[in-house]
């Protein structure tokens, strides 16, 4: 029940990637240095910023930008961390080594050096800021998902199917993989969060989508210098990630911990 | 010792009242909207022993704990009347409760739990008791940490003070929960458990201990589901069934007469020689059993060695099983019975000697060489839940081993369910919502579904409360009859393998140290160990006319088989 | 690799005491992963489209002698392998290499910019687990008023992005109230907002972690033989619940300074302070190479050292760990 105001936002978050129309009519882009900074009211409902662009307009159409680049870099990253996490955990002890010693340098850069890094190799844009996001959280997916193989290998679940009579291909198909893979969906909705953050951070310090793309961090980032006279420019884009990322979590949350309890 | 008594005569209760420790009526505890304890009435006279019986949820810790104001966060407890050191402790706040707590009466809780801080020295632990309630001046703390040890029992004090729970065995962690209990000279010892899941000459041990503290003239309140245990210690008991007591009085009547069928039937549940053959829990009496047959052994294992790093957990273990037969297998805590489950089992290759199957080989060879022979020889283990994948329901969980067409899958699941007792209806849900005594009789139906040859009983009732622990002993003895499984029956608890076994195998630092037919061990034990292992159960008193006649052959199994 | 096999050997566990395999271990663990470090620069560098020496001129003076002097310092006129392992050489000795774009060393262009963003770091993570603690301890086991408030606060305070945060101090404190200059980074008051920008989110984490931590400890066992042996419940929490939640604390060790050095360029960038973080900003924006490269050396570095000092913390909190 908890879960339903947040899923209500995400509902409405996914209409605002896929028919950003449908909520906001006027044009993102469209300047009118006359209504430049007008205050939140009848016209521009959430205000207009310093060029005459409708805030809202820019925050609504922002949510493909942000939550686009999250979701294609957390699908990444829990692929590619899937991936390597499963093949630390299934390998011998030589390869589980080597890959976890990978894991470690991976996230021994900070997430927004290793972005910067990438950035400063490939320049600034929408698929590098993805690129650099997702190559960050790899090892985090890598190591939940290695850790959980150790457990579940050991389980007397899994030893049980043995001693029934499982071929070790049935077993792992059957047993290892599904209760490995099981808690990836929830990890990645915390992970999305995360990485919206992270996209917002970069595209704030100018390395992801190039003005005059309406993209939450960057709007943050243009109204920095308008605090003092127009509030409104900041608060939105501020609040739709802040909130993006806050039903992020109590969902992701919400769904580990049914899924822990595992009350049917 | 003299010292600790030293502190006795130092505590602030020398103005003690002459009245009982603690003394309560209709006591109710309740969480939210669940009563646990439903009007208990109790009271504990210095020096004396009082024991609570009763199995899990019978609301036995809650009411030991709300004596201490400990019945834990969101409890609403109620009682007419609650005194404890002569004081009226439904006027009691936090802070009166906790000038009480560790000097007039101290806890000990069972230790497997953690009952002691993992990151802190027992000398700490102690010391803390002490400088609470500023028994003895901080200089002296130290030097009487060690007298606490020492009166505790525990050997080479100075040396212990200094180490952590996970330094220590079993034994020796409870004796310094003991003795951080005592610390502070308190008239009442109230202990949960206190020997739960140790082995059993340490719980003799630590029994003794306790007996010691009494001597003194420590009352003590103790909280146990063993009622063996209780006979050996307790002057009163008080039997708990759901938050009630059922039955009191003095212990030796309670337990060679009781009048209250629950209590009777408890009695009944406890198995030992005596109840070689009869039934444990309530229902027809079991079907004849077919005589172990055949000299060709199904299960077979010569000088099984298995070392884990430089530790050998088993060390040149023979054993031959026979079709119909079940054997025994009884050891402490690290005794390798598990190494050798697993041994038995093909989970594990031995570094040396064999197993054979059928008098096929079973061990050294490939698992795809395995694979056809195993159905024959399944497993029930101590904890059935981690057994299960927690995604699966039971029908699914059953049906797994099955080798049949989908259609006929599901009518032989259900089969099996109902030949465990359990309806139809648990085949859609998971095993999570089921008790423990029903994941066992899953676990059961499963292993049987493969219709093997030999079962390996791994601790198969040691988490059950005594009631349903009957109930599955004596559902495992009807299979056994009706289909001559073989089974090796692993467990730690001597009353057990006596009632279940033809023949014992009794293992002691991994190796054998004694094997044969089981009245035979056990009544005339050859070997030290097994004699002390015998010696240390703890023992009900003997029945008064109230409880149905042995069978008179129970003494001589082997003629009751061929008659 | 090496490190941990050696370790393992049986001959030199026999010789060693605990805590020297242990510290023989991580020292070589540390070391691969600074190694590992390094050669992912180098990769990147060798990644960067273009030809490697149009690359690290950048926006320089562009001459045939400095040309030569790249061609010299990189190696680029000899085989791969001898450029690797002479650029391996020339960190083992300290030597960062040169900006060519700036014109001067790089250990020079870094060394000025230490101070402030190791100043702004520190008071961040003092901020943060004074905080955390305060919250964790004050709010753990209480009633429900108290943990909702503080769940709140820390559900904020991972969903409202960091640079936010310092917007909206920069808003109130700065330009309403005018009690913190805007920018800069002269005198501890210009300190006061970045160290709470950037220390708030990491409160905010790792009051969580120590919340759950102190909470899953007063419902042991152990808690419940503490309390029977008369222990306030502050002084249950102080003497044996802090140090059990402290550990699950300890191991995020990898996220605190990732936030702590990724956050200090945001920061930087926000409130306009001097440091490695602005640093950082330039070279990329300039896609001058070597200090991009030095920059992620330094954060490896300093992640090694925290990680492995916290290594050391979790071995003395946690006896039972100790071999």
């Amino acid at each position: 029940m908890r879960l339903v105001l947040p899923g209500a936002v995400l509902v409405l978050l996914a209409v605002a990637v896929a028919a950003p129309g449908l909520l906001a009519a006027s044009d993102p882009l469209a300047a009118d240095p006359a209504a430049a900074l007008a205050p939140p009211g009848g016209a521009h409902w959430f205000g207009s910023d310093h060029l005459g662009r409708d805030v809202l307009s820019r925050v609504v159409h922002g949510a493909r930008h942000s939550l686009g680049i999250g979701v294609a870099a957390t699908a990444l990253s829990v692929a590619a961390g899937v991936l390597l996490g499963l093949a630390a955990g299934l390998s011998p002890a030589w390869l589980d080594e080597a890959l976890s010693r990978a894991f470690d340098v991976l996230s021994t850069l900070p997430e927004l050096l290793l972005a910067l890094l990438v950035v400063a190799v490939t320049g600034p844009g929408t698929g590098n800021v993805i690129a650099a996001i997702a190559v960050a959280q790899i090892p985090t997916y890598a190591r939940v998902v290695r850790a959980q193989t150790f457990v579940v290998r050991r389980a007397g679940y899994v030893e049980h199917a043995v001693t029934s009579g499982r071929s070790r291909w049935a077993v792992t198909a059957g047993h290892v993989l599904p209760n490995v893979l099981g808690p990836i969906p929830v990890l990645a909705t915390i992970g999305l969060g995360t990485a919206v953050i992270a996209s917002s951070g970069l595209s704030f310090l100018g390395m992801g989508p190039q003005p005059p793309a309406a993209e939450w961090g960057a709007m943050l980032a243009g109204a920095r210098d308008y605090l003092r006279v127009a509030w409104w420019e900041a608060l939105f884009p501020g609040a739709a990630i802040t909130l993006t990322v806050a039903c992020l979590t109590v969902v992701g949350r919400g769904l580990q911990r049914r899924f822990e309890g595992r009350t049917p | 010792m003299t010292a600790v008594h030293g502190s006795a005569d130092a505590r602030p209760s020398a103005a003690a009242p002459a009245g009982p420790l603690v003394a309560v009526e209709d006591l109710r505890v309740s969480f939210g909207a669940a009563e646990v304890v439903r009007g208990v009435s109790l009271s504990v006279a210095p020096g004396e022993c009082v024991a609570l019986v009763g199995e899990s949820g019978s609301g036995k810790s809650v009411t030991a704990r709300s004596l201490l104001g400990l019945a834990g966060p969101g409890a609403a407890v109620r009682a007419a009347a609650f005194s404890v050191a002569g004081r009226d402790a439904l006027a009691f706040r936090e802070p009166d409760w906790r000038r009480l707590r560790g000097s007039f009466a101290g806890l000990v809780l069972q230790d497997a739990l953690g009952s002691l801080d993992p990151l802190r020295t027992a000398a700490a632990e102690i010391g803390e008791v002490l400088s609470v309630h500023g028994v003895v001046p901080r200089r002296a703390r130290a030097a009487r940490v060690l007298e606490l040890l020492a009166a505790a029992g525990v050997p080479e004090p100075a040396l212990r003070a200094g180490q952590r729970p996970h330094e220590l065995s079993g034994g020796l962690r409870q004796r310094v929960l003991i003795a951080s209990a005592v610390a502070a000279g308190p008239r009442l010892i109230i202990a949960d458990e206190p020997t739960t899941a140790l082995d059993v000459t340490v719980q003799a041990r630590i029994l003794r201990l306790l007996a010691e503290r009494r001597a003194e003239g420590t009352a003590l309140l103790l909280i146990s589901h063993d009622l063996a245990v209780v006979a050996s210690v307790a002057d009163r008991v008080l039997v708990l069934r759901d938050g009630q007591v059922v039955e009191q009085g003095p212990t030796r009547d309670v337990l060679s007469s009781p009048a209250h069928p629950y209590t009777r039937s408890l009695l009944a549940a406890v198995p030992s020689a005596a109840t070689r053959g009869a039934r444990l829990s309530d229902g027809p009496p079991p079907p004849p059993r077919r005589p172990p047959g055949g000299d060709v052994p199904v299960l077979a294992a010569t000088g099984l060695v298995r070392s884990h790093g430089p530790r050998r957990a088993v060390g040149g273990v023979s054993f031959a099983l026979r079709p119909g037969e079940t054997l025994g297998v009884v050891g402490e805590s690290g005794s390798g019975k598990t190494t050798l489950a697993r041994l038995v089992l093909g989970l594990l290759d031995p570094d040396a000697g064999e197993v054979t199957l059928h008098g096929r080989p079973w061990s050294g060879v490939r698992e795809r060489a395995r694979r056809p022979l195993r159905p024959s020889i399944q497993l029930v283990s101590q904890n059935p839940l981690d057994s299960f994948d927690p995604r699966h329901t039971v029908g699914r969980l059953v049906a797994e081993p099955l080798r049949l067409p989908r259609r006929e899958r599901r009518a032989r699941v259900l089969d099996l369910l109902e030949r465990v007792g359990l309806p139809p209806g648990t085949a859609a849900r998971h095993p999570r919502e089921l008790s423990g005594g029903q994941r066992q009789r899953v676990a059961i139906a499963r292993a049987l579904g493969p219709r093997p040859a030999v079962l390996v009983c791994d601790e198969p009732v040691s988490a059950l409360d005594v009631s349903v622990q009957a109930q599955v002993l004596d559902l495992l003895a009807e299979l056994q009859a009706e289909r001559g499984l073989a089974m090796l029956f692993i467990s730690h608890d001597l009353g057990v393998v006596r009632h279940v076994s033809d023949r014992v195998l009794v293992m002691k630092d991994g190796e054998a140290v004694e094997e044969g037919d089981v009245e035979e061990v056990f009544l005339r034990p050859r070997h030290p160990y097994t004699r002390a292992l015998v010696a240390a159960v703890p023992r009900l008193p003997p029945a008064r006319p109230s409880r149905p006649a042995p069978s008179p052959s129970y003494d001589h199994p082997e003629r009751s088989r061929t008659s | 690799m090496t490190g941990a096999g050696l370790a393992a050997a049986p001959g030199r566990a026999a010789v060693l005491p605990a805590w020297a395999r242990f510290a023989a271990r991580r020292t070589l663990a540390a070391a691969a992963v600074l190694w590992a470090a390094a050669t992912t620069a180098y990769v990147a560098l060798l990644l960067a489209p273009g030809d490697t020496v149009d690359i690290l001129v950048g926006d320089g003076p562009d001459t045939p002698g400095i040309r030569a002097g790249i061609v010299a310092e990189w190696g680029l006129d000899r085989p791969q392998v001898v450029q690797y392992l002479s650029y391996l050489w020339r960190l083992l000795h300290g030597d960062l290499g040169r900006s060519y774009q700036l014109q001067r060393g790089v250990a020079d262009v870094l060394a000025g910019q230490v101070g402030p963003t190791a100043q702004l770091t520190l008071a961040a993570a003092g901020v943060g687990v004074t905080l955390a603690c305060v919250i964790a301890t004050a709010t753990a086991g209480r009633g429900r008023l108290a943990r909702g408030a503080a769940s709140a606060a820390e559900l904020a305070s991972v969903s409202v992005p960091p640079f936010l945060i310092g917007i909206v101090l920069l808003a109130v404190f700065s330009f309403t109230l005018g009690w913190f200059p805007v920018s800069g980074a002269e005198g501890a008051r210009a300190l006061v907002l970045p160290a709470l920008a950037l220390g708030l989110p990491i409160a905010g984490v790792l009051g969580q972690v120590l919340r759950g931590g102190l909470e899953r400890a007063l419902e042991q066992p152990f808690a419940v033989t503490a309390r029977a042996r008369g222990l306030t419940e502050r002084a249950l929490v102080t003497r044996h619940a802090l140090r059990h939640a402290l550990l699950p604390a300890v191991t995020l060790a990898g996220w605190f300074t990732g936030t702590l050095l990724g956050g200090a360029v945001i920061t930087e960038a926000l409130f306009g302070r001097p440091g490695l973080g602005q640093v950082a900003m330039r070279a990329v924006t300039g896609r001058d190479m070597p200090v991009v490269m030095a920059v992620v050396l330094l954060s490896a570095v300093v992640y090694v050292t925290v990680s492995t000092l916290l290594d050391l913390a979790y071995r003395v909190i946690d006896p039972r760990t100790r071999g």
